[in-house]
């Protein structure tokens, strides 16, 4: 995967870099939006990582610039401002993600690769499957093995998104956006008590598991066979 | 009549001239502080007295006053000077045609006697008979301005007495007759009474001009004085205040004027500003405690790593703890930023009606896996729509923090007490002109003295210690609450705490924040 990270803290934007490199992705940098935005005009990139406050062009200018030229490579957006406007404003600039200053870099690393494998065109399914766990999403059923499971709506849907992401990790606040639309951050742990009632009605009973925890990132559902 | 319509306006414009231009001149003149000139302090403060709005409007009113008290006497004057003349004519008239008859009927010496008489008794009219060529015949008159025998009826004149040629020269007001045969009559009155009582008026009319004047002034002085004597003491309050005594009031004088109600509102004013401060001071503080605390605990950890662990394992726990504290401080800041938003009511940009009903099933939703998994009945009463116009998801957040309150303390007995199932009810409904979400719990409540106390930032009481927490989730809920012109109660729920966020409903317009 090649990326861009334009970022005017220099530091940061090393440190980034660096870590994505260190997982095997090419990574690019540019220190201010102009750079940026000649950068993501002149070459091909699967993902930008653009900083929201950066000196010459701001970064939503840069995306504005970019998605007036009809360019659609998925971007994330890094800020300091994490309030509910600041992130509307971002996604209606023309952002695809949005994450808020401070974060962790597993955090980034899973927002980015879910934002890349949506571009590879892994459009809207009519179902999935991993191992021998199937979810259809036209008659909203799912079976393991055959068997059909009962799933509660929100389970159902948890299921859904993990299975959308298979084989890549979700974090536990991309869950919270995603499959309840919730954006703040509850003081329990409240995603680890849905997915182990998930879990235990998707694995339980099978010598295979196929939702499994990543330390520190969140969850992946995957077929380790 | 006609001199004396001349000299009345004459008189009275003249007072006229004067009041205004005595009152007048230190205003739109020099101005008060070339007035005076120099800029001692004496100077300065006669200076500010005369510059303060209540002694303008004295000198306003003083020459309204005097002008009206000038126009007043005036006419006074001027109608008893006329009513005068008008009884001298016509006591005129009524004795020349008395004599004229005499003449008629008894002819010159007749005239002659009877003049004579008349002219003998005190306070007589004046009389003068003469021939054809001015010789007199009889009479109390001595000398006339030249020309007058000459010239038949009404004239001003001054003449002599008879009795008294060498004495002083007399006003009056005659009237010459032509009698038959060539002869004249004069018959006047003196005008010294007419004069006298009109040398009265002007003075009383001068005297009570400068008594409006005197007064008015002194008046004026006296509510300036008085009105400044009040802004001093404002004005020195307030650069008390500005030099840091936020404690300092201004004086109110207990007198429902419209200073008093200026001094009441800028109270009101200065308690918000010091209640912000001390907020504000308690926020600094409590950054300071509560985030430095953390800090040196993570500073601590990652040096006792560099000191203590050689291997790999060691600087990899130590690493994790730090990484973990530090997710942990960026929550509290989190935390902390989301609380100054709502309070500063900056995010009310962002509102928008939806049902908190809603909400509440979802909330419901997304807690009751955990409540179950901790014994908790959680139970949700949401039947109705509530519409409810705010920000979704600042009240999404504060319904979470109390619901995630409720889950910590649900059950929860005193030592030694039995134990009891743990239970809470979130409910949501319309009431009155207001939307009440209700998260009621069955622990062991909050005293009543601490109710207040807990929704400040950080505040943690004893029961919760060994809870985790920050101890800002309660003050989330009460910004949020205040943002949207609404409170947080807490109640006692018999036992337990049962928190209400009750906000205005959708439609109407959220009242400004209460000071």
């Amino acid at each position: 995967m090649r990326l861009l990270i334009v970022e005017d803290d220099r530091d940061a934007a090393d440190y980034i870099a660096r870590a994505f490199r260190e997982v095997g992705h090419v990574a690019d940098q540019a220190a201010d939006g102009e750079e940026g935005l000649a950068l993501a005009l002149e070459r091909q990139y699967d993902v930008l990582v653009v900083d929201r406050m950066l000196p010459k062009r701001d970064g939503l200018s840069l995306i504005g610039e970019l998605r007036g030229k009809k360019i659609d490579t998925p971007i994330l957006i890094l800020s300091a401002l994490g309030q509910v406007d600041d992130r509307v404003k971002g996604l209606r600039a023309g952002g695809d993600d949005y994450l808020t200053k401070p974060y962790s870099f597993s955090e980034l690393l899973a927002r980015v690769e879910v934002l890349a494998r949506r571009r590879s065109g892994r459009g809207e399914e009519t179902g999935y499957r991993v191992g021998d766990l199937e979810l259809d999403r036209l008659s909203r059923r799912v079976a393991r093995a055959g068997k059909e499971l009962d799933l509660q709506p929100r389970e159902f849907r948890l299921l859904e998104y993990l299975m959308k992401h298979a084989g890549q990790v979700v974090t536990r606040t991309m869950l919270l956006e995603n499959v309840w639309d919730y954006h703040f951050d509850p003081q329990t742990n409240v995603i680890d008590v849905h997915i182990s009632r998930l879990r235990s009605k998707i694995d339980k009973g099978f010598s295979q598991p196929l939702l499994h925890t990543i330390r520190g990132a969140g969850y992946m559902i995957r077929d380790t066979k | 009549m006609t001199q004396s319509d001349a000299v009345m306006p004459r008189v009275s414009g003249a007072d006229l001239d004067k009041g205004t231009g005595d009152v007048a001149e230190p205003k739109a003149g020099r101005g008060p502080s070339g007035w005076f000139g120099s800029q001692s302090p004496r100077m300065t403060a006669l200076g500010n007295l005369f510059r303060t709005t209540a002694f303008r409007l004295t000198l306003v009113y003083l020459t309204v006053f005097a002008l009206f008290a000038a126009s007043l006497l005036a006419y006074f004057a001027f109608n008893t000077r006329r009513l005068i003349t008008e009884q001298i004519t016509r006591t005129v008239n009524a004795e020349i045609t008395g004599l004229a008859e005499q003449y008629n009927t008894g002819g010159i010496r007749r005239l002659v006697f009877v003049v004579d008489a008349r002219a003998r008794r005190p306070g007589s009219s004046l009389y003068l008979v003469t021939t054809f060529n001015g010789e007199g015949l009889a009479g109390n008159v001595g000398s006339l301005t030249e020309g007058v025998m000459s010239s038949p009826g009404w004239t001003e004149t001054v003449y002599r007495r008879l009795d008294d040629p060498e004495g002083t020269e007399h006003h009056a007001l005659v009237r010459v007759f032509q009698l038959p045969g060539g002869y004249r009559l004069l018959v006047g009155r003196d005008l010294e009474e007419r004069e006298r009582l009109y040398d009265i008026v002007v003075s009383a009319g001068q005297w009570s001009i400068a008594l409006v004047i005197v007064l008015g002034l002194a008046g004026g002085f006296f509510v300036a004085r008085r009105v400044l004597r009040r802004i001093d003491a404002m004005t020195e309050t307030s650069r008390i205040i500005m030099a840091g005594d936020l404690s300092g009031r201004l004086p109110v004088a207990r007198t429902d004027d419209e200073l008093d109600r200026l001094a009441i509102n800028l109270n009101v004013m200065l308690d918000r500003i010091e209640a912000l401060m001390r907020g504000f001071k308690e926020v600094s503080d409590n950054i300071a405690h509560d985030l430095k605390t953390p800090l040196t605990r993570l500073r601590n950890r990652a040096e006792e790593a560099l000191r203590t662990g050689h291997d790999e394992a060691g600087y990899r726990t130590a690493l994790e703890s730090t990484i973990e504290e530090s997710d942990e401080l960026i929550r509290t800041f989190n935390a902390l930023l989301m609380i100054a938003r709502a309070e500063s009511g900056g995010a009310s940009t962002y509102m928008a009606e939806f049902d908190a009903a809603d909400i509440v099933r979802g909330i419901g939703e997304l807690y009751d896996p955990v409540a179950d998994d901790k014994g908790i009945a959680l139970t949700v009463e949401a039947a109705e729509p509530v519409p409810l116009n705010g920000n979704r998801e600042l009240v999404t957040q504060a319904l979470a923090n109390l619901v995630d309150n409720a889950i910590k303390y649900a059950g929860q007995v005193r030592d030694g007490a039995e134990t009891k199932s743990a239970t809470i009810v979130v409910i949501v409904k319309n009431e009155g002109d207001q939307v009440l979400l209700t998260v009621a719990d069955n622990g062991l409540g909050i005293a009543e003295a601490d109710r207040g106390r807990v929704v400040e930032r950080f505040v943690r009481l004893e029961a919760s210690r060994s809870e985790p927490g920050s101890g800002l989730g309660l003050s989330l809920v009460s910004a949020v609450a205040h943002q949207h012109g609404g409170v947080l109660r807490l109640e006692d729920n018999e036992p337990g705490l049962r928190a209400v966020l009750a906000l205005p409903r959708a439609g109407r317009k959220p009242p400004p924040p209460a000071v």
